[in-house]
C-alpha cells in the first residue's frame, strides 16, 4: 500500500492530470496564458484541500485503470438493457433485496470507488457501507441468487480494484 | 448526411432509455426499486445524448469537440452520490420497503450501519 506523499509539491499526479484537463475543457481556450492558469490551479487546489485529503492511498497501478473504465462502461450498456427490460416486463418476476456484500478491503477510497462502481451499474445501488468498512450493503432491483451477486461484484469488481490500488 | 443519420440514431436511443427510467419510476412498487430507474437511465440515456451532441458538432464545426465528456464526468461523479444519499436518508425515516423483499429484516441494521455478523 501506498499513501500519498503529503508535502510534494504534486501529491498525486493523477488529480493533477485530471484538474489541469477538466480546466481545459471547461474554458475550451488553449493559450500559454491558460495552459499557465491550469498548471497553477492543478498544484494550487489540492495544496488547499491537503487537510481533508490527508493519508490517501495511492494508485499502485496506474496501467489497470483504463481496463477497469471500460469493462464498467460496457457493464453499464450491458445491464441498462436488461434493467429496462426489468421495468417494462411483469412486476410480479422482480424479486428486490437488500444484499450484504463482505468486504476485503478496509481502505475508504477503493471502498468509495466501488460502492459507485455498483451504483453506476443498473439494477443495484450501494445503499450503506458499515462503520467498521467490513460489508457493503446493496439494494438490487432483481435478486434470483443473492450469492451469485455477492461472488459477482467481487470478482468482477472489488478483485480488480484491490490490484489497482495494491490492498 | 450521414452524420446527421448517426446523430438521430444515438438521441433516438438516448430518448428511449430516458423514457423507460421515467416509465420505471412510476411504475415500480417501492421507493428503493424507484430509485433504480432514474438514476440509471441518466448514465446511459444522457450518455448517447452526449455522444450524438459530440459526433453532430465535431463534424459540423471545426475541429473535435469533447466538451461533452465534462457533462459525462460530471454525471459519473454526482449519480452514484445522489444515490447513495437518497436510500440513506430513506432508510432514515424507515420508508416501507416491498413486503416480498429479500432480507427485509436486515433494513434496522443497515440502518445503524453494523457489520454483517460471520458466521
Amino acid at each position: 500500500m501506498k499513501r500519498i506523499k503529503e508535502n510534494a509539491i504534486v501529491p498525486s499526479p493523477f488529480t493533477f492530470l485530471l484538474l489541469f484537463i477538466v480546466w481545459l475543457l471547461l474554458t475550451n481556450s488553449y493559450g500559454l496564458g491558460n495552459l499557465l492558469l491550469a498548471l497553477f490551479l492543478s498544484i494550487a487546489l489540492p495544496w488547499l484541500v491537503r487537510d481533508i485529503r490527508s493519508n490517501t492511498l495511492r494508485v499502485a497501478k496506474p496501467l489497470k485503470t483504463p481496463g477497469y473504465i471500460l469493462m464498467l462502461l460496457w457493464d453499464i450498456i450491458v445491464s441498462n438493457v436488461i434493467v429496462a427490460q426489468q421495468v417494462l416486463g411483469a412486476k410480479e418476476n422482480l424479486r428486490p433485496g437488500f444484499v450484504a456484500v463482505p468486504l476485503d478491503m478496509r481502505e475508504p477510497l477503493p471502498i468509495t470507488l466501488l460502492a459507485s462502481t455498483i451504483s453506476l451499474t443498473p439494477g443495484t445501488v450501494s445503499t450503506e457501507v458499515s462503520e467498521d468498512y467490513s460489508t457493503l450493503y446493496v439494494h438490487a432491483l432483481n435478486v434470483p441468487d443473492e450469492q451469485a451477486l455477492i461472488q459477482q461484484i467481487k470478482q468482477r469488481y472489488e478483485t480488480p480494484l484491490k490490484e489497482i490500488f495494491g490492498c | 448526411m450521414i452524420v446527421e443519420l448517426i446523430s438521430s440514431i444515438f438521441l433516438i436511443i438516448g430518448g428511449v432509455f430516458l423514457l423507460v427510467g421515467s416509465v420505471g419510476l412510476f411504475r415500480l412498487p417501492d421507493f428503493y426499486m424507484r430509485l433504480h430507474a432514474p438514476t440509471k437511465a441518466s448514465t446511459l440515456g444522457i450518455g448517447a445524448i452526449l455522444v450524438a451532441s459530440i459526433i453532430f458538432f465535431s463534424f459540423k464545426e471545426e475541429g473535435i469537440n469533447i466538451q461533452e465528456m465534462l457533462i459525462t464526468l460530471f454525471i459519473f461523479l454526482t449519480a452514484p452520490i445522489t444515490a447513495h444519499m437518497l436510500s440513506k436518508a430513506a432508510l432514515h425515516v424507515r420508508l416501507p420497503t416491498e413486503p416480498h423483499t429479500l432480507n427485509r429484516d436486515k433494513v434496522e441494521q443497515i440502518r445503524t450501519r453494523q457489520a454483517e455478523p460471520k458466521d
